[in-house]
C-alpha cells in the first residue's frame, strides 16, 4: 500500500474514532507528546493502560461476585481508580460509563452496578481492539503518521 | 541562596526551566505521561508511584526538589497526609491531582495546602505553569523572612539585637519593622542560613484555634522565649500539618501581642495612677521594679516579644495571653501589682491593679479583648489572695483544672472568652502567687522578680528558664499584685467584673492548670516568679503561700499559649492577637 494512502488511513480511523466518542482530547495531547525521543510514545501509554486496567476489571468483577450485600464503597474506590486510567488514554465513552457505575454505587444500586458493569466491559474491549488496529495500521503506514493530528 | 532566588545551582538562571519536580501517583500510566508532559517543559522529573516512597526521597535529600505533584487517592498513603507532611517537613509547595474534581475535594486539598488542585486529565498548559507556586513561595519566604526576621531569628538572635537596642526602647518590637530590618541587615547571614532552608515556604491558611495557640505557647515556654524561633516552637508543638512559616507569623503576632500587652498595662497603670502600672506593664519581669523598672520592663517585655523570636513572646504572651484568656488577667494583675509592689501594695495595688484591671478591660475590649480579660482577670487574681492558700500546689497537678476554669471565667467581653481561659489561667496562676512570700523569695533568686522576668523575656530568664519565665512574670507580677493588693483577691479571682470564675479556680488551680496548659512547668520560674512577687508584696499578703513554685509552673508561658489559643480563632487572630498581646 502507498504510504500516503496507509497515512490517510490511518488518518481517517482516528477520525472515525473521534467522532463516534471513542477517544477524546487527551490521545491528542499524547499524540503531541511523542518525539523523536519517544517515537512510540501513544502506543506505549495505550499498552500500559490497558496492563493496568484490566486488573482493575478483574477486581472489581470480583467485587461484583461478592454479593451480599455489595461492597459499593471499595466498588466506587476501584472505579475511581478504573476511570483515572481511562483518562490516561482519553477513552471517552468508557469514562462515561465509569460515572455512570459510580453513581449507582452511590445510590446503592446493586442492579444498575450490575448493568453498568456489563456495559463497561464491553466499551472497554471495543476502544481496545479499535486502538490495536489503529496502532497496527499506524505502525505500517510508517512513524510519521502518528505526527499527523487528524483534527 | 539569595532571597527570592533558586538555589545557585545553573539551572536556576533558567528557571523555570530545570524545575526539579517530584511526582507521586499510583497509576503508572499517568505517572509515565506526567513524566513526559514535564519533560517537556523543560523541567526535572522524579517519579514515585508510592507516597512513602516520596517521602523518602524528600527526606533524604530535602533540597533536591522544588516542587511535588502528587496524586489525591494513592493505596500506601492518602494524598492529603503526604501533602501535609511536606510542607510541614519540607516546606514544598505542593500540587494535587485527581480525577475527581469534587468541590469538597479541591476544598480539602487547599486546606491541607495543596498550592493548586488539578484534575486528571491534565493538560499540558497547567504543567508549564507550575513553576509560578514555587516562585511565589519563594517570593513569600523572603518577605516573611523580612518581616518575621527578628522573630524567625534564634533567641541569640534577637538577644543580640536586644542588648544593642535596649536602650531604644522597643527596639524590637515588632512594630519596629526597621529595627528589625537593621538587625536583618546585620545578620543576614543568620537570616539567610535560617531561611535559606525555607526556600520556599508555604503558605497555608492556619487557622489558630486555641488548643494549637496553646501548644504553641506551650512550646514558646519550653524553648524560652528568648531563645524561641518558629523552627524550635514546630518541632515542640508536633502538629504535622503546621508549617514553619505559620509559626513564625504567629510567633510575630504573639509578640506583638505581648508588647500591646505591655503597653496596654503601662497605660493603664499609670492612668491609675499607679506608678507601678508602668512596671506592671513590663512586668513581665519588672515587677520588682517598680515604674522606672517597670517601663523598662515594658520595653523588654515587648522587646522581648520582638526579639526572642518569640520566646519573649511567647512567654509575654504567656502572660498576656493569659491576659487574653488568661493573659488578660495576668495583665491587670500585672499592673495591679506592679501598682502593688511600687505603692502601697494593698489599697493602691489593688486599685490600680484593679483600675488597670477594668481599664484595661475596658480598653481592652477595644482593643484586645484578651485584655480585658486582664483586667477581669485581675481582679479575679486579686482573688488569688485567695489562691495562695495553696492551691497552686495543688492546683498544679490539675492544670487542667485551671483550663477549665478559665474557660469559665466569663470574659467579659466576648472575646474574653478565650481570654478568660487565659485569664483563668493566667488568674490561676496569678492566684497561685499565692505562693508564700517566703516561697518566692526563695524562689526569686533576684528581687527583680519582674526584672527577671524581663530579663527572661529578654533573656531566658535565668530562673525560669524559658518561656515559663516570661510568662510567670506575667503573671507572678499579677499574682503579686493581687495577693498583695488584696488577700481577698482569690476570691475576685472569679473575676466579678468579668465573672470569671476564677474564683472556683482557686488560683492554684488556675495556677496550675495554666502552668499546664502551658504544657510545661516552668516550675522553678513560676515559682520565682511567684516569690518575688511575694517578696514584693509583702506587704500585700499574698497568700501564695502557696506554693507559688507550682505556680511557676504554671505560669509556664507554654501555658499561656496554651490557653491563647483558644482564641485564636484564625478569623479572629487580629483581635485575638491583641487580646492575647494585651501587654
Amino acid at each position: 500500500m502507498d504510504r500516503n494512502q496507509s497515512r490517510r488511513q490511518v488518518a481517517a480511523m482516528k477520525q472515525s474514532l473521534f467522532d463516534q466518542g471513542f477517544l477524546d482530547e487527551q490521545f491528542i495531547q499524547l499524540e503531541e507528546l511523542q518525539d523523536d525521543a519517544n517515537p512510540n510514545f501513544v502506543e506505549e501509554i495505550v499498552t500500559l493502560h490497558y496492563r493496568d486496567s484490566s486488573r482493575l476489571i478483574s477486581s472489581i468483577e470480583q467485587a461484583l461476585k461478592e454479593r451480599n450485600p455489595l461492597d459499593f464503597n471499595k466498588l466506587d474506590t476501584l472505579m475511581h481508580q478504573f476511570k483515572g486510567s481511562s483518562s490516561s488514554i482519553g477513552a471517552k465513552k468508557v469514562k462515561a460509563e465509569c460515572n455512570l457505575f459510580r453513581e449507582y454505587c452511590r445510590t446503592g444500586n446493586a442492579e444498575g452496578c450490575m448493568r453498568s458493569f456489563q456495559q463497561l466491559k464491553r466499551e472497554y474491549a471495543a476502544l481496545r481492539k479499535k486502538l490495536e488496529a489503529y496502532f497496527q495500521l499506524a505502525r505500517q503506514a510508517g512513524p510519521q503518521e502518528t505526527a499527523c493530528r487528524s483534527k | 541562596m539569595d532571597n527570592g532566588c533558586f538555589s545557585s545551582s545553573p539551572r536556576h538562571d533558567a528557571f523555570p526551566a530545570g524545575l526539579r519536580v517530584l511526582v507521586v501517583d499510583d497509576d503508572l500510566t499517568w505517572l509515565r505521561i506526567l513524566e513526559k508532559m514535564l519533560k517537556k517543559c523543560l523541567y526535572e522529573v522524579t517519579t514515585c508511584c508510592l507516597a512513602t516512597e516520596a517521602l523518602k526521597k524528600l527526606r533524604e535529600r530535602k533540597e533536591a526538589y522544588d516542587i511535588v505533584i502528587s496524586d489525591v487517592n494513592m493505596p500506601d498513603m492518602d494524598g492529603f497526609k503526604l501533602l501535609e507532611q511536606v510542607g510541614l517537613e519540607m516546606d514544598l509547595p505542593v500540587i494535587m491531582m485527581s480525577v475527581d474534581g469534587e468541590t469538597s475535594r479541591v476544598m480539602k486539598g487547599v486546606q491541607h495546602g495543596a498550592c493548586d488542585y488539578l484534575l486528571k486529565p491534565i493538560r499540558m498548559k497547567e504543567l508549564r505553569n507550575i513553576w509560578q507556586h514555587v516562585f511565589r513561595k519563594r517570593m513569600h519566604e523572603a518577605r516573611d523572612f523580612e518581616s518575621h526576621e527578628g522573630f524567625d531569628f534564634e533567641g541569640i538572635h534577637l538577644m543580640r539585637n536586644g542588648s544593642d537596642h535596649s536602650d531604644d526602647g522597643n527596639l524590637f518590637a515588632v512594630e519596629e519593622t526597621t529595627s528589625i530590618k537593621k538587625r536583618k541587615d546585620a545578620d543576614n547571614k543568620h537570616d539567610d542560613k535560617e531561611f535559606g532552608d525555607h526556600f520556599p515556604t508555604k503558605k497555608a491558611r492556619v487557622v489558630w484555634s486555641v488548643d494549637l495557640h496553646q501548644k504553641f505557647v506551650k512550646a514558646v515556654n519550653q524553648i524560652g522565649f528568648d531563645k524561641v524561633g518558629p523552627k524550635k516552637i514546630l518541632d515542640l508543638m508536633n502538629v504535622p500539618w503546621l508549617t514553619r512559616e505559620n509559626v513564625a507569623s504567629h510567633l510575630q503576632k504573639y509578640r506583638l501581642y505581648l508588647s500591646r500587652l505591655q503597653k496596654e498595662n503601662d497605660q493603664k497603670s499609670s492612668s491609675s495612677g499607679i506608678k507601678h502600672s508602668d512596671s506592671p506593664s513590663k512586668d513581665l519581669g519588672s515587677f520588682s521594679f517598680l515604674n522606672t523598672a517597670n517601663k523598662q520592663q515594658n520595653d523588654i517585655a515587648t522587646d522581648s516579644f520582638s526579639y526572642s523570636d518569640g520566646t519573649l513572646l511567647i512567654q509575654m504572651d504567656a502572660t498576656s495571653y493569659e491576659g487574653d484568656l488568661k493573659g488578660i488577667v495576668s495583665e491587670p494583675t500585672t499592673e495591679k501589682i506592679r501598682a502593688s509592689t511600687s505603692e502601697i501594695p494593698d489599697p493602691k495595688v489593688q486599685k490600680s491593679s484593679q483600675k488597670s484591671l477594668n481599664k484595661p478591660f475596658t480598653s481592652v475590649e477595644s482593643s484586645e479583648a484578651n485584655h480585658a480579660v486582664f483586667d477581669c482577670t485581675i481582679p479575679t487574681e486579686y482573688s488569688w489572695s485567695e489562691f495562695p492558700k495553696g492551691p497552686l500546689k495543688e492546683e498544679q497537678k490539675t492544670p487542667v483544672q485551671l483550663e477549665d476554669s478559665l474557660c469559665q471565667l466569663p470574659l467579659h467581653g466576648t472575646q474574653h472568652h478565650i481570654q478568660i481561659d487565659q485569664s483563668q489561667s493566667i488568674a490561676s496562676i496569678n492566684s497561685n502567687p499565692s505562693i508564700t512570700e517566703e516561697e518566692v523569695a526563695a524562689k526569686l533568686e533576684t528581687k527583680p522578680l519582674y526584672a527577671g522576668y524581663e530579663s527572661d523575656y529578654v533573656n531566658p530568664v535565668s530562673s525560669i528558664g524559658s518561656a515559663v519565665e516570661a510568662f510567670p512574670s506575667q503573671s507572678k507580677s499579677l499574682m503579686v499584685s493581687d495577693q498583695s493588693s488584696e488577700p481577698t483577691f482569690t476570691s475576685n479571682l472569679s473575676l466579678k467584673t468579668q465573672g470569671f470564675n476564677l474564683d472556683c479556680i482557686s488560683d492554684l488551680d488556675f495556677y496550675q492548670r495554666n502552668l499546664l496548659l502551658g504544657g510545661e512547668v516552668a516550675s522553678a520560674p513560676l515559682d520565682e516568679d511567684l516569690n518575688f512577687f511575694l517578696l514584693q508584696s509583702e506587704c500585700y499578703n499574698m497568700n501564695f503561700g502557696l506554693q507559688n513554685i507550682d505556680m511557676s509552673e504554671y505560669y509556664d508561658p507554654r501555658l499561656t499559649a496554651e490557653v491563647p489559643s483558644h482564641f485564636y480563632d484564625s478569623a479572629d487572630y487580629s483581635s485575638v492577637d491583641q487580646s492575647l498581646f494585651i501587654a
